[in-house]
């Protein structure tokens, strides 16, 4: 807000510099150029995989971003944009493109089972069908091409483990030739043929795998670089019928677009799916799963209740420290603000580990120190009042820290002067020192609620969500909206993006119409008290 | 080990794989790295990468130089220290993964489905001098899919001083257990880790014995994911048992008892017995704590006491960029003993390979045991629904111990899992 009021005129007011004439410090020049030049460094650095993954799109928009960047800071004009254009980006790259993304992501089945294309599906279930031909024996195989090492055609040198005959093979069949073999079978001289040394033959690691010399009973194929098998596939893609066939008995599997994977006639389907888009019907599952939406209510409650307690009492608790922190007559304050921020200092993954060994009814210091014999997870109420309690001391240090700064910043003539009207200092605090720190403090408020709202490592890290009803093993007594669901879509059947970026749309929405609502309201407070 | 709940990296995997495969993460097509010197230039340009957690990687590096030295290319180990499976199945996906992934035999389902490992070939003298219980446990859907090197499983450590005879089943550990008590000499009765949400697999051996069953197993030891066997009749009868171990009952079992805390509860000398795997070994000698091992006891009169067999693996990446040679080092280069007795050291599990076993058994005689306790284990099962089994299971399990009804409880935690799996 004040960039838009003290910024406008200002950058009006000021001359265009014009080029080459403008009085502006080496050292600026010196800091644009090299800012010039990361911008480009990255960009090159971000083509390279662009490139090799043939993302076209992707390195047309990157083109485009360098260029309009260069464009707009090696000329003189556009200067309001100049300020505009570094925070554009970072919202472009860090929010609304996740966002966008995990929009895309929930109308399609994407997650394990369904996570590749489905070109990439049929090599999978092609290459897992390879079986040994039963009774076959294995060779020992040399990699040797007609050619150059790096590029000539490759041929197998496979020997028998019996006769010891060497045959060639390629693509075409096998045909016996004359050659020397060591003691392993391994082929170390042949007329006509280049013997490829290990490195040599690593290097054309694609087109050995690839290679199959067709034989009366399947496909001779390498299994590293010094054995060959001869082996056949048990299921292959047709694509008359669009479908894998069983080459033995015949069975087909075939290609559901909707669903994504191979279905034969009883409705199996193949392990091996690939992606598709499903419509809605990630959102409509979220509504009509009754392991969702029954127990919805009882769990949207539970997370609202949670992160106001956990707001709300840090706030409280904040403040109040923050307030007897602010006293001129409390002595050795830096001592105990040190002191008051050292949870904030630690970082909370470990800590609420920590705490949560700290509540164990056996071992825990909790239950030891206090010589109680509560079983904190193990019951509802404990398990809620347990969570908020790590909250709150996770939590208190930023809300004093915060309050102690927007204090500072509330002129004390202010309060001298409600005094001096006769306030008392309970009234002068309600009346003008709390109004003037709500102004500060609500967003950071709101922020803070938004975050409880899907704190998920306070859940997931201490209780997980315990205590469960007997009967319902899916949903917690502490469980939050975000663990729930996390448990939804990775817990059971392997992990569910789609479904998981389906659920977080609708959390996104709650909370945004939480915030949008609380925001309002401070607009009020400011309109009243600014 | 086995499959855990994706933590909380698993988000982060989420969200690392959802900007990636927009094209936002930049992979790494062109790492430097020259293992030993005096390499030929173009075999710089070929390289095999390895992926394995930190332990296993220390212990593989020389190995994986060695292989890289004498053929001519470079090889590279990376530690991954978090969450390898998800990790190594969305760096597959977007096309940065490896070219060979060290873990657990019961990922293998999942990463079957997910495209993200090929078949290996092993010639009959190769897979004859591999544990048969382990070449088992690594065969999905008639394939081989890894070459195995260690394997783990549940037994039952006790502290000798406390309690010098092996308990034959589980009632008469808990009488033992029961006058350790009354003398002072303990404060619990087991230390079988449950926690707040329950633990399948160091339960699966006690549910086993009192005749509970995850999935069917078809003739050939397939196990059956149509056949599920939590919520039927037998499964409420196991848990019946269970819960006279529970809280409300002999206090066996307690849910305070957290995989954090249980060996450490065990080398602090606050109970005598402890289910648990190799992996507990190494702290236990750290405390002194004269120790020896048994099968865990299952219920008198029940069926013997089960526990998991686990598998570690070597798999080869189906979009490994270099898989001809990824095979050469999986199938070939992996089924030497050496290999297999340095990662013995580096962890002590009994090695896959018999070569190997037989060479290190001398020196440990754990390892013999360990493999004795686990003589009626079945493998972990590696099809992808029996993700949909740990978390209702391990639940229901915390609910019975806490005293809850195992029948309403063992009920509902089925019809989680078969909703779960379709």
């Amino acid at each position: 807000m004040t960039a838009t009021k003290l910024g406008g005129p200002e950058i009006q007011a000021r001359p265009a510099p014009g080029p080459g004439k403008s009085p502006k410090s080496v050292t600026g020049a010196l800091i644009k150029a090299l800012l010039l030049g990361l911008t480009i460094a990255i960009a090159i650095w971000a083509a390279f995989p662009l490139i090799d993954n043939e993302a076209w799109i992707g390195l047309a928009i990157l083109i485009a971003t360098t260029a309009g960047l260069l464009h707009l800071y090696l000329t003189p004009r556009h200067i309001p944009l100049k300020y505009l254009a570094p925070g554009t980006i970072l919202l472009i790259l860090f929010q609304v493109f996740p966002v966008l993304y995990t929009a895309s992501t929930a109308f399609t089945n994407f997650g394990d089972g369904h996570r590749g294309s489905k070109q990439e599906a049929i090599v999978a279930i092609q290459t897992a069908s390879v079986t040994q031909v039963p009774g076959s024996q294995q060779y020992a195989l040399t990699v040797a091409t007609t050619g150059d090492p790096a590029t000539g055609p490759l041929v197998f040198l496979v020997t028998d483990p019996v006769t010891k005959q060497v045959s060639a093979g390629d693509a075409d069949g096998l045909k016996q030739v004359d050659a020397t073999v060591n003691s392993a079978g391994r082929v170390t001289a042949a007329d006509g043929y280049t013997i490829l040394t290990t490195g040599q033959a690593s290097l054309r690691s694609a087109e050995i795998t690839d290679l199959a010399v067709p034989t009366a009973g399947g496909a001779i194929r390498s299994s590293g670089l010094s054995r060959a098998y001869e082996g056949r596939a048990g299921r292959a893609y047709d694509e008359g019928c669009d479908c894998i066939r069983d080459t033995t008995t015949g069975q087909a599997w075939t290609a559901d677009e909707t669903a994504g994977a191979f279905v034969d006639g009883n409705g199996e389907r193949l392990a091996e799916g690939w992606k598709v888009g499903v419509g809605f019907s990630n959102f409509t599952r979220v509504l009509t799963d009754p392991a969702i939406a029954g127990p919805f209510l009882r769990t949207l409650v539970w997370n609202f209740a949670f992160a106001i307690a956990s707001t709300g009492g840090t706030f409280v608790l904040g403040l109040l420290l923050a307030l007897a922190m602010h006293s001129p007559r409390v002595r050795a304050r830096t001592a105990y603000r040190v002191l008051l921020v050292l949870p904030y200092a630690m970082p909370s993954f470990a800590m609420l580990l920590v705490w949560r060994d700290m509540f164990n009814t056996d071992f825990g210091l909790i239950n030891n120190l206090l010589g109680l014999d509560v079983d904190w997870f193990g019951g509802s109420a404990s398990a809620r009042l347990a969570v908020i309690l790590v909250q709150l001391w996770l939590g208190y240090p930023y809300m004093f820290l915060v309050a102690t700064g927007a204090l500072q910043a509330i002129p004390r003539e202010l309060s001298e002067a409600a005094r001096i009207d006769g306030a008392s200092a309970w009234g002068g605090f309600r009346r003008i020192t709390l109004p003037l720190l709500m102004v500060a403090l609500t967003p950071l408020l709101i922020s803070s609620f938004a975050f409880n709202f899907n704190n998920f490592n306070a859940i997931y890290l201490t209780t997980e969500g315990a205590p469960f009803p007997a009967d319902n093993p899916a949903n917690g007594a502490t469980d939050l909206l975000i663990t729930y669901t996390y448990r939804i879509a990775f817990g059971g059947g392997g992990a569910q993006y789609g479904y998981a970026a389906a659920i977080s749309i609708f959390i996104f929405l709650i909370v945004a119409l939480v915030s949008a609502i609380s925001f309002r309201r401070t607009r009020h407070l400011e309109e009243v008290h600014a | 080990m086995r499959i855990r709940p994706t933590g909380v990296a698993g988000v982060a995997a989420a969200l690392t794989c959802a900007l990636a495969l927009a094209g936002c993460g930049g992979s790494d097509k062109n790492p430097s790295s020259n293992p030993s010197a005096g390499e030929k230039a173009d075999a710089a340009k070929s390289e095999l990468v390895i992926w394995a957690d930190d332990k296993r990687s220390a212990a593989l590096k020389p190995f994986a130089e060695k292989f890289g030295s004498e053929n001519g290319v470079a090889v590279k180990v990376q530690a991954i220290s978090k969450d390898q499976q998800t990790t190594f199945v969305t760096a597959s996906q977007q096309g940065s993964g490896p070219d060979v992934m060290v873990g657990a035999h019961d990922w293998i389902g999942n990463l079957v489905q997910n495209g993200a490992i090929d078949p290996v070939q092993l010639a009959a003298e190769q897979t004859s001098g591999l544990n048969p219980n382990a070449l088992k446990a690594v065969t999905f859907n008639g394939q081989t899919y890894g070459v195995p090197y260690a394997m783990e499983n549940l037994a039952l450590i006790r502290n000798t001083d406390l309690a010098p005879e092996a308990p034959k089943t589980i009632e008469a550990l808990v009488s033992q257990a029961k006058a350790l008590k009354a003398a002072k000499k303990v404060t619990e009765t087991l230390c079988l880790q449950v926690g707040q949400n329950g633990d399948a697999y160091h339960l699966y051996p006690l549910y086993s014995s009192a005749g509970g069953y995850l999935f069917g197993q078809g003739a050939n030891g397939d196990y059956d994911p149509k056949d599920l066997g939590v919520g039927k009749p037998e499964s409420v009868a196991a848990f019946k048992k269970i819960a006279t171990l529970g809280e409300k009952g002999s206090g066996a079992l307690k849910r305070s008892i957290t995989p954090e805390n249980s060996i450490a509860t065990f080398t602090g000398k606050k109970c005598a017995f402890l289910v648990s795997g190799p992996w507990a070994i190494t702290d236990v000698k750290k405390a002194n704590i004269k120790y020896d091992i048994s099968p865990v006891p299952g219920f008198d009169g029940g069926q013997p006491a089960r526990p998991f067999l686990g598998v570690q693996s070597f798999y080869v990446a189906s979009k490994g960029k270099n898989k001809a040679l990824a095979q050469e080092f999986v199938t070939n280069y992996v089924t030497t003993p050496d290999l297999a007795v340095a990662l013995y050291q580096a962890e002590p599990r009994p090695p896959a390979l018999t070569a190997a076993f037989d060479q290190v058994k001398g020196a440990d005689a754990d390892l013999a045991k360990f493999i004795d306790a686990g003589k009626d284990g079945r493998p972990l099962p590696a099809i992808p629904e029996m993700a949909a089994i740990w978390d209702p299971f391990g639940k229901a399990e915390a609910s019975v111990v806490g005293g809850a009804d195992p029948d309403k409880t063992i009920t509902a935690a089925g019809k989680t899992i078969s909703a779960a799996i379709k």
